[in-house]
């Protein structure tokens, strides 16, 4: 099936060579980095993880995503999500490349990263983290490329991959919960130190994601003779509404949590976000633009008259894409660590090689995504037609 | 993909890549260099082990003594000839072998290899 | 001193043998009896290793001696830049030492003044437990240790320390200015660390291997005996546990249950 991914017309051709340009720029700036070490970054000791693990965090929600099309058709027998499940899977994989690369560029010391399995230490939840998500790539994989070369032939998958079907669901929550632990473990960092982080992780997850999926549909309803069809973007349109309203009800739970005890700890982080503290404002305007964003979507997504017009639907993913990535991607992890253990303040803004590197990051994964969506693409032209 | 002619040049161009190093560097033999000892360690006689061992091994050794060290917390190393030394290797080794450039480096350049010990460890300094 | 004064001499005695390099005393001494004379040194064979920083005694000279003694040994440059600064052992005011303990009607005598700070090394250490790779981890002597060629710098551990205790080197030290690091490295016979790990206090563990208090002890025991008073928690007689009996001391964010085990007698 590859031979499909390496017969296109320009303009996919075009699109692959703007990612590789964003690549090469990424990998160029990853070397400064690898030699020049992290002082590049606008990380310090005290804001000491950043855009990196912030886009690292985001993105396994995306990749989880991928549930909210397998389990319908799968456990509730939703026949119309058949049409889909090979993009939400396909979007997985490209996640968690993404993934994978962030996590990598972000270590003070790659070439060691295999000590991670040669001393394995199962008291870290970052080991668990590198197993779950690895698993679920491979299950991702396999399920993905299975399911679509039987549709190619005609046939049913192979037996052996419904069981792994049937794994890759609890899977899929699995890596998003136990990236949630990563933080909500930690004594001392008491803005992720809440016991709903995993749900709120995938409350957000589960609305991102397919919002993000749908935007992908209209493009490959637009560049491509495969319709994934108006039922299955409406059926999306409601996950992705629901999914929104319990995220923004789970925050406004920490809300309540922070400021009814009005225990200070639990406030800081929080008025650092929306309003500053000691005049560092720095995320101030993206916070309330992020909340902006949130009503918006909220109010598109919620009255279903609107949210049954495609054109709406797509400004309201649009909204739920950017709100849910200024908080997951931008505010969650610096707001960890502000105020700092010694409740003092400072700042953190990604430096242009920093940016950089993650743009790079970021056309990697949509490099990988677009081919495998070429061949998800072909594949249903070819059986249509 | 199914134009022969474009594979066959591509594999070609790729093998041609994979053996870049062993035609540039063809020729090229040189002649394996002796460490040279210091007066002290010429003094010594005896190193913390046989120095055959030392030539081909003495990695291993140093990665043991690391090991032992660091996550063991034992510094102290029994020789076969019952003589203790203390395991650093600025301290006990670096302290004879306090030529760096004529004892290690000669010899590590010889193999193309740059062992990352002294991104930590640091080297005496040298008189030229 | 955590010793008494018989034990005292002896080390005193050992420690003249072994000179500062420790080298000598392989000549002077058979195997067996450098071993043997290495367990008598009580300094080798804590079980708890603990500190108390004695704010009654301490004052801004004798912190300024101790961080410059801890800087020297261990080879910590300077980069003249806050946000990247690798720390040991640094001063921090007490409002900011014990976040959420200070009151709008503390005295001066508290209020702005400098404490000495260092990692706890916390008896049940959560920078230990978030690590993926065992690069930090508990001794059975209570030491929290760090293992520079294992370190991955995930940075994991500074988000799992709530005491701020972690530098991670985020560029070479060895490439620190050249004017604010006159002769670094200033202590050839102890490693500097590469960019991209992790680093911390060790509660001198290279020191005490040999029988020598750690570098900042002795620093400040140069100026006032009892200022930072360093022992094994475990024992009963030791002098820091005297010192813990005698006086009110508190610990940093002990709430949180990590058991800090550098005391503050305020
Ligand atoms: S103070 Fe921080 S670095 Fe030191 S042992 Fe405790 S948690 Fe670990
Ligand atoms: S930075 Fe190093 S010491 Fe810290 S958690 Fe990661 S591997 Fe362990």
């Amino acid at each position: 099936m590859l031979d499909k991914a390496l017969k296109g017309s320009a303009t996919y051709w075009g699109w692959l060579l703007f990612l590789l340009a964003f690549i090469g720029v990424g990998f160029g700036c990853y070397l400064y980095q690898f030699s020049e070490g992290l002082r590049i970054t606008g990380m310090s000791r005290d804001v000491s993880w950043g855009f990196y693990i912030g886009q690292f965090t985001y993105l396994v929600g995306v990749a989880a995503s991928g549930v909210m099309v397998v389990l319908p058709y799968y456990i509730h027998n939703y026949k119309a999500f058949a049409r889909i499940t090979i993009l939400g899977e396909f979007l997985a994989v490209s996640a968690i490349v993404m993934c994978g690369l962030f996590i990598s560029v972000d270590l003070g010391y790659l070439p060691r990263v295999m000590n991670i399995i040669l001393y394995p230490h199962p008291n870290s939840i970052l080991f668990w983290d590198m197993i779950v998500l690895n698993v679920y790539l491979l299950l991702n994989i396999f399920i993905g490329w299975n399911v679509l070369s039987a549709e190619r032939k005609g046939v049913h998958y192979p037996k052996w991959i419904t069981p792994l079907i049937y794994i890759s669901i609890p899977w899929a929550f699995s890596i998003h919960t136990v990236t949630a632990f990563l933080y909500a473990g930690l004594p001392g960092r008491h803005f992720w130190l809440t016991a709903i982080m995993a749900a709120r992780f995938l409350a957000s997850a589960f609305c991102s994601g397919p919002a993000l999926l749908i935007l992908l549909c209209f493009i490959v309803r637009k560049l491509s003779r495969f319709d994934p069809g108006k039922e299955q973007i409406r059926t999306l349109g409601g996950i992705v509404a629901y999914a929104m309203i319990l995220n923004v009800f789970f925050f406004l739970l920490e809300l309540f949590t922070a400021f009814y005890s009005r225990i200070p700890e639990h406030m800081h982080a929080i008025v650092y976000l929306f309003f500053g503290l000691e005049g560092h404002t720095r995320l101030v305007p993206w916070m309330w633009g992020a909340t902006v964003f949130a009503v918006i979507a909220l109010v598109l997504l919620i009255i279903p008259q609107l949210r049954r017009r495609e054109g709406i639907l797509a400004i309201a993913c649009g909204s739920v894409i950017v709100a849910t990535w200024i908080d997951k991607g931008l505010a969650l992890v610096v707001g960890g660590f502000i105020p700092n253990p010694f409740d003092r303040i400072f700042e953190y803004w990604p430096t242009t090689p920093e940016v950089f590197i993650s743009l790079g990051v970021y056309a990697t994964g949509f490099f990988v995504l677009s081919v495998l969506y070429k061949i998800a693409v072909s594949v249903k032209e070819e059986v249509a037609a | 993909m199914y134009d022969a002619g474009k594979i066959i040049v591509g594999l070609i161009i790729g093998i041609g890549l994979l053996l870049f190093p062993f035609y540039y560097n063809a020729g090229k033999a040189a002649k394996a260099p002796e460490p040279q000892l210091t007066p002290k360690a010429k003094e010594a006689k005896v190193c913390v082990a046989e120095t055959s061992y030392m030539k081909t091994s003495h990695m291993h050794l140093l990665e043991r003594w690391r090991q032992e060290v660091v996550r063991g917390g034992e510094r102290y190393y029994t020789a076969s000839n019952g003589k203790v030394y203390y395991k650093s290797v600025e301290e006990t080794c670096l302290d004879c072998h306090s030529n760096k450039s004529k004892f290690c480096d000669q010899c590590h350049d010889y193999m193309r290899i740059s062992p990352y010990c002294w991104d930590c460890h640091i080297a005496p300094k040298e008189t030229k | 001193m955590d010793i008494d004064r018989r034990k005292f001499l002896k080390i005193a005695g050992l420690s003249a043998v072994m000179g500062i390099g420790g080298k000598a005393a392989f000549e002077l001494l058979a195997p067996k009896e450098l071993e043997a004379s290495l367990r008598e040194v009580p300094l080798t064979q804590g079980k708890k290793w603990g500190m108390v920083v004695n704010m009654a005694k301490m004052d801004d000279e004798i912190m300024k001696r101790c961080m410059e003694a801890c800087n020297r040994v261990h080879n910590i440059p300077n980069f003249g830049d806050p946000r990247v600064e690798i720390k040991w052992i640094w001063e921090e005011t007490y409002e900011h030492s014990f976040p959420g303990q200070e009151h709008e009607y503390i005295g001066e005598k508290y209020l702005g003044r400098n404490f000495l700070l260092m990692c706890n090394h916390c008896t049940d250490p959560p920078c230990c437990r978030v690590c993926p790779t065992g690069a930090t981890w508990k001794r059975e002597d209570g030491i929290v240790m760090m293992d520079w060629h294992r370190c991955i710098g995930c940075r994991f551990c500074m988000a799992g320390c709530p005491y701020g205790s972690r530098s991670f080197n985020w560029g070479d030290p060895r490439k620190a200015p050249k004017e604010l690091n006159p002769d670094f490295p200033t202590n050839r016979d102890y490693p500097t660390r590469s960019k991209g790990v992790v680093e911390k206090c060790t509660f001198c563990d290279e020191r005490i291997a040999r029988g020598q208090i750690p570098a900042c002890v002795e620093a400040a025991n140069e100026i006032r005996e009892g200022a930072l008073v360093f022992g094994d928690l475990d024992d009963p007689d030791s002098d820091i546990r005297k010192v813990l009996r005698a006086h009110y001391s508190i610990r940093r964010k002990p709430e949180l249950g990590t058991g800090p085990n550098v005391y503050y007698i305020i």
